[in-house]
C-alpha cells in the first residue's frame, strides 16, 4: 500500500496549480468565499477559461473535444478547484447529457450538440423529477404521443436545476404504459424556446429561486430529439446517473466549507476569547475534520478503482451519504458560529457584493446556505435511497 | 403533583388556539412581511382584545396571570401557528422591564396592545454574553446621552421606543431612547419580523435604571421560557404536518409512511419532543426559584439540540417540497431554527450548565 501520488499526477496537479494561478478569476472565488450567487454569465465566463485550456470536458475522450483525463486526474482537478473556490462546472451539458449522446446517440446528434456544448452555445437543463416522482424516478407521468415525424409532449417537470438559464432540456418521458413503468420511459431533447414550454420559478428557504418548474403543453418535438430507442430510456438515464455520480463525495467543498468555518471561528469571539478556541465548539469541529479526513481516504480508494477500470457500485451511495452528512454539518457549524447575525435575511447578499451585509459580510450567507444545503441529502437520490441501495447491493438484503 | 392546566388556563389556550387557527395562515403570514412594521397588526390586536397580553404580567401589575406556565401557555400556541407578532419583544422583554420598573402606566399601554417597544440590549461582537455592553450613558444635565452601537434589535421597524442597556457609573443602565430621535433602516428576519442596527452617537436618552443587571438577567429568563414554549409549538406543528405527508405522500407504489425506518425517524422525533415539553415545564416551575439559571441553561440548550433534529428530519422526510417557501414546513422549520439565535445557543447554555453545577 502507497498514499502517495505518482510523479505523472504530481505534475499533473501542479500543472493545474499553475493555471489556476494564472487564469482563475477572483472575482469568481470571491463569490464563492462569501457565498453570493453565481449569475450565468459567472458561469459562462469560466466555461469559457475552461474550454479555451481543453479542460472544459476533463472526462469526455480526446475525439470529443475533451481531455481524456482517467478517474484520478479528474479528482485531483476537482480537487484543486474547490480548494481555491472555483466555481463548479455546471454538469448538466458537460458531465450528464454529453457522456449519454458519446455512447447511445446518433452521430448527428454528437456531431450537432457536443461543440455546442463545449463552445457555450447551449446551457442544458435536465427533465427527469416530477412532482409525484422523486426518488421513485419510474413513475413519472409526462408523456410523448407520437404524431407523424413529431412527438406532442405534455406534462410537468419540477427542480430543474439552474433551468432559468436555459435553451435545452434533456426529458424522461413516457410514450409507453404497457408493462413495467421502467419499460416505456424514453429519453428525448427539447428546445425551451418551442411553443408551450413554460418555466416557473420555486422560491426556496433561503430566497433564491434556482430550481424551476417546467410545464408543457403539446409542445411539438421532431422525432430526430429522440435519443437511442424509443421506450428504452431508462436504461439511458441510469447510465446518466452513473456519471452524476462522480465527485459525489465532495470532498473539495467540504474541505473548502472547512476553511471557511474556521475562519470564521477565529474571527469570531465567544467568552472573550475566538470561538475556535471554545473547547466545546472545537470538539464539533474537530469531529467532523476527522470524519472528513476517512471520508477523503474512502474516496480516493474509489476513485483508484475506478482509475484501475471497476466502475464504483454501491461505494458511491456510501460516498453520497457522508459526503452530503459531512457538509451539511460544516453548514450547521458555520451558521451556528455567526451567533445573532444569523438571524437577519439576507437573500439579496446573495446577488450582490455583500457591500451592505448587516453583520460581518462573512456571515451574511451563513443561513441561507446552512437552509439551502438541506437539498444535498434529498436530490440525485435521498440518501433514504442511497441506503436501500447500499442494503439491497452490498448486504443482499 | 398535577400537570393539569387549570380551567381559566385551559379557556385562555383553546381561545388562542381557535383565534389563531382562524385569523392566522400563510397569507396573512406573507403580507405581513411585506408590512413596513413586518407583522399583522389585525392580529396584534385581536390578540391584545382577547387578553392575551395581559397573561403574562400579574394582578399586581394590571394583568391576571404572570407565573412561568402562563407564559408557556401563550408562547406554545403562537408557536404551533407560526406567529410572527412581536408577544417576546414589546410582552415579555419590554413590558416585563416596565413591570420591573413600576412603570403601571406604561405596562397598561403594552396590555392595552397600543404601544410597540423593542430592547437594544446586544452589541456587535458581544455574541450571547449579555452581562457587558460597551455603549456609554453620560450625564447631560437633567438628561443622558447614549453613544454606542446595538446589535440585531428585534422589532424595530415597530418600535416607538427602544429600552436600551449602557453603561453608568452604577453599572448596567437601562434607558429609554424615542424611535424617532434615531435614524436607522429596519432588515426583516429568517423566520419572520425585522430588526435593526442601532448607532448611538450621543442620543437623548431617559434614565429608567441606573443599574438594571437584575431586572434584565430576570427578564431575559423569562423571554428565554418565552421562546422554548414557542419552539416546543413550533415543533407540535412540524411534527403533525410531516405524520400527515408521511400519510399522504406515495413513492414506490405506497405512502412513505408504510416504510419503517421513516416511522422509527418519527418515533425517535416524537421522544425528543416530549423531552423538550417536559424541559419547557421544567423552566416554568422554577422561573421564580432559586434554581432558575440552572434550568434556563439546561432548557435552552435541549431545545436547541432537539429543534436542530426536528427541522433537519422533517425537511428531509419531506423531501423537496420542504425546500420551499410556498409550503408552510419552510416557514415554521426556519423560525424554529433561528430560536437557538436569540438568548444564548445550545453550546453557550451547555457551558452555562457545566459553570453552573460545578459552581
Amino acid at each position: 500500500m502507497n498514499l502517495d501520488y505518482t510523479d505523472a499526477q504530481k505534475t499533473f496537479r501542479d500543472e493545474v496549480r499553475a493555471f489556476l494561478d494564472a487564469k482563475l478569476p477572483e472575482r469568481l472565488t470571491d463569490a464563492g468565499r462569501k457565498g453570493r450567487a453565481l449569475t450565468k454569465d459567472d458561469h459562462e465566463e469560466w466555461h469559457a477559461i475552461l474550454n479555451e485550456k481543453g479542460w472544459l470536458a476533463g472526462s469526455w475522450p480526446e475525439e470529443f473535444g475533451g481531455a481524456g483525463w482517467d478517474a484520478v486526474q479528474r479528482h485531483i482537478f476537482e480537487d484543486e478547484t474547490t480548494a481555491r473556490g472555483a466555481p463548479r462546472i455546471v454538469p448538466f451539458g458537460v458531465a450528464m447529457l454529453g457522456p449519454v449522446l458519446m455512447k447511445f446517440g446518433s452521430k448527428a446528434q454528437q456531431d450537432h450538440y457536443l461543440p455546442r456544448i463545449l463552445d457555450g452555445t447551449d446551457w442544458w437543463c435536465q427533465g427527469y423529477s416530477e412532482p409525484g416522482a422523486g426518488s421513485d424516478l419510474a413513475s413519472l407521468r409526462t408523456e410523448a404521443v407520437r404524431d407523424g415525424d413529431h412527438y406532442i409532449v405534455n406534462g410537468q417537470k419540477t427542480w430543474t436545476t439552474l433551468g432559468q438559464y436555459a435553451n435545452w432540456i434533456f426529458c424522461l418521458v413516457r410514450t409507453s404504459k404497457e408493462g413495467k413503468p421502467q419499460k416505456g420511459i424514453s429519453f428525448l431533447l427539447i428546445d425551451m424556446n418551442s411553443p408551450g414550454v413554460e418555466v416557473r420559478p420555486i422560491v426556496l428557504l433561503d430566497g433564491t429561486a434556482e430550481v424551476n418548474e417546467v410545464w408543457f403543453s403539446d409542445v411539438r418535438v421532431p422525432v430526430e430529439n429522440l435519443v437511442g430507442e424509443e421506450n428504452k430510456g431508462w436504461t439511458y438515464a441510469k447510465y446518466l446517473l452513473t456519471h452524476e455520480r462522480t465527485n459525489i463525495a465532495g470532498v473539495g467543498f467540504a474541505n473548502a466549507g472547512l476553511a471557511n468555518l474556521k475562519r470564521i471561528a477565529r474571527a469570531e469571539r465567544a467568552g472573550g476569547r475566538p470561538l475556535i478556541e471554545n473547547p466545546h465548539f472545537a470538539a464539533r469541529v474537530a469531529r467532523v475534520e476527522i470524519d472528513l479526513m476517512a471520508m477523503a481516504t474512502t474516496n480516493l480508494r474509489v476513485v483508484s478503482a475506478a482509475a484501475a477500470g471497476n466502475a464504483p457500485g454501491a461505494e458511491s451511495s456510501m460516498l453520497k451519504i457522508k459526503g452530503t452528512v459531512i457538509r451539511q454539518e460544516i453548514n450547521h457549524l458555520t451558521r451556528s458560529a455567526i451567533g445573532p447575525y444569523a438571524m437577519p435575511f439576507q437573500s439579496e447578499a446573495v446577488e450582490g457584493d455583500n457591500a451592505g451585509a448587516i453583520g460581518p459580510d462573512y456571515g451574511a450567507r451563513a443561513s441561507g446556505q446552512y437552509f439551502n444545503n438541506r437539498k444535498l441529502s434529498i436530490y440525485g437520490g435521498s440518501n433514504e435511497v442511497q441506503r436501500t441501495i447500499i442494503a439491497k447491493s452490498m448486504l443482499e438484503l | 403533583m398535577n400537570f393539569e392546566l387549570s380551567d381559566e388556563a385551559r379557556m385562555l389556550q383553546d381561545g388562542l388556539r381557535r383565534f389563531l387557527r382562524e385569523t392566522y395562515d400563510a397569507k396573512t403570514r406573507n403580507a405581513a412581511a411585506e408590512a413596513p412594521q413586518g407583522f399583522p397588526r389585525a392580529v396584534w390586536d385581536g390578540l391584545a382584545e382577547m387578553g392575551v397580553i395581559g397573561a403574562l404580567f400579574t394582578e399586581d401589575q394590571g394583568g391576571f396571570g404572570g407565573t412561568g406556565f402562563d407564559i408557556a401557555l401563550v408562547f406554545e400556541e403562537l408557536g404551533r401557528a407560526g406567529a410572527v407578532d412581536p408577544m417576546l419583544d414589546t410582552g415579555v422583554l419590554c413590558g416585563g422591564l416596565l413591570a420591573e420598573l413600576g412603570d403601571t402606566e406604561a405596562v397598561e399601554g403594552v396590555i392595552a396592545g397600543g404601544t410597540q417597544l423593542a430592547l437594544a440590549h446586544g452589541e456587535p461582537g458581544a455574541r450571547y454574553d449579555s452581562s457587558t455592553a460597551e455603549t456609554a450613558a453620560a450625564r447631560d444635565g437633567d438628561a443622558w446621552r447614549l453613544t454606542g452601537r446595538k446589535a440585531v434589535v428585534v422589532n424595530a421597524a415597530a418600535a416607538e421606543a427602544f429600552l436600551v442597556t449602557a453603561r453608568t457609573d452604577a453599572g448596567l443602565g437601562l434607558f429609554r431612547v424615542e424611535a424617532a430621535a434615531l435614524d436607522f433602516r429596519p432588515y426583516p428576519l429568517n423566520g419572520g419580523g425585522t430588526a435593526a442596527e442601532l448607532a448611538l452617537d450621543a442620543a437623548p436618552a431617559t434614565l429608567l435604571a441606573e443599574e438594571a443587571g437584575a431586572i434584565l438577567a430576570r427578564a431575559e429568563a423569562r423571554a428565554t421560557l418565552a421562546i422554548c414554549a414557542e419552539a416546543l409549538g413550533l415543533m407540535e406543528a412540524i411534527r403533525g404536518l410531516t405524520a400527515d405527508y408521511l400519510k399522504t405522500r406515495k413513492q414506490f407504489g405506497q405512502p412513505i409512511g408504510k416504510f419503517q425506518v421513516l416511522q422509527h425517524r418519527m418515533a425517535d422525533m416524537l421522544i425528543e419532543i416530549e423531552q423538550a415539553r417536559s424541559a419547557v415545564i421544567n423552566l416554568a416551575g422554577n422561573l421564580d426559584g432559586p434554581d432558575r439559571d440552572l434550568h434556563v441553561a439546561a432548557t435552552k440548550n435541549l431545545i436547541g439540540e432537539v429543534a436542530r433534529l426536528v427541522v433537519e428530519e422533517s425537511i428531509q422526510m419531506h423531501g423537496g417540497i420542504g425546500m420551499t417557501m410556498e409550503y408552510d414546513l419552510g416557514h415554521l422549520a426556519k423560525r424554529l431554527t433561528m430560536v437557538d439565535h436569540r438568548f444564548g445557543d445550545a453550546l453557550h447554555h451547555l457551558e452555562r450548565f457545566i459553570a453552573l453545577r460545578a459552581a
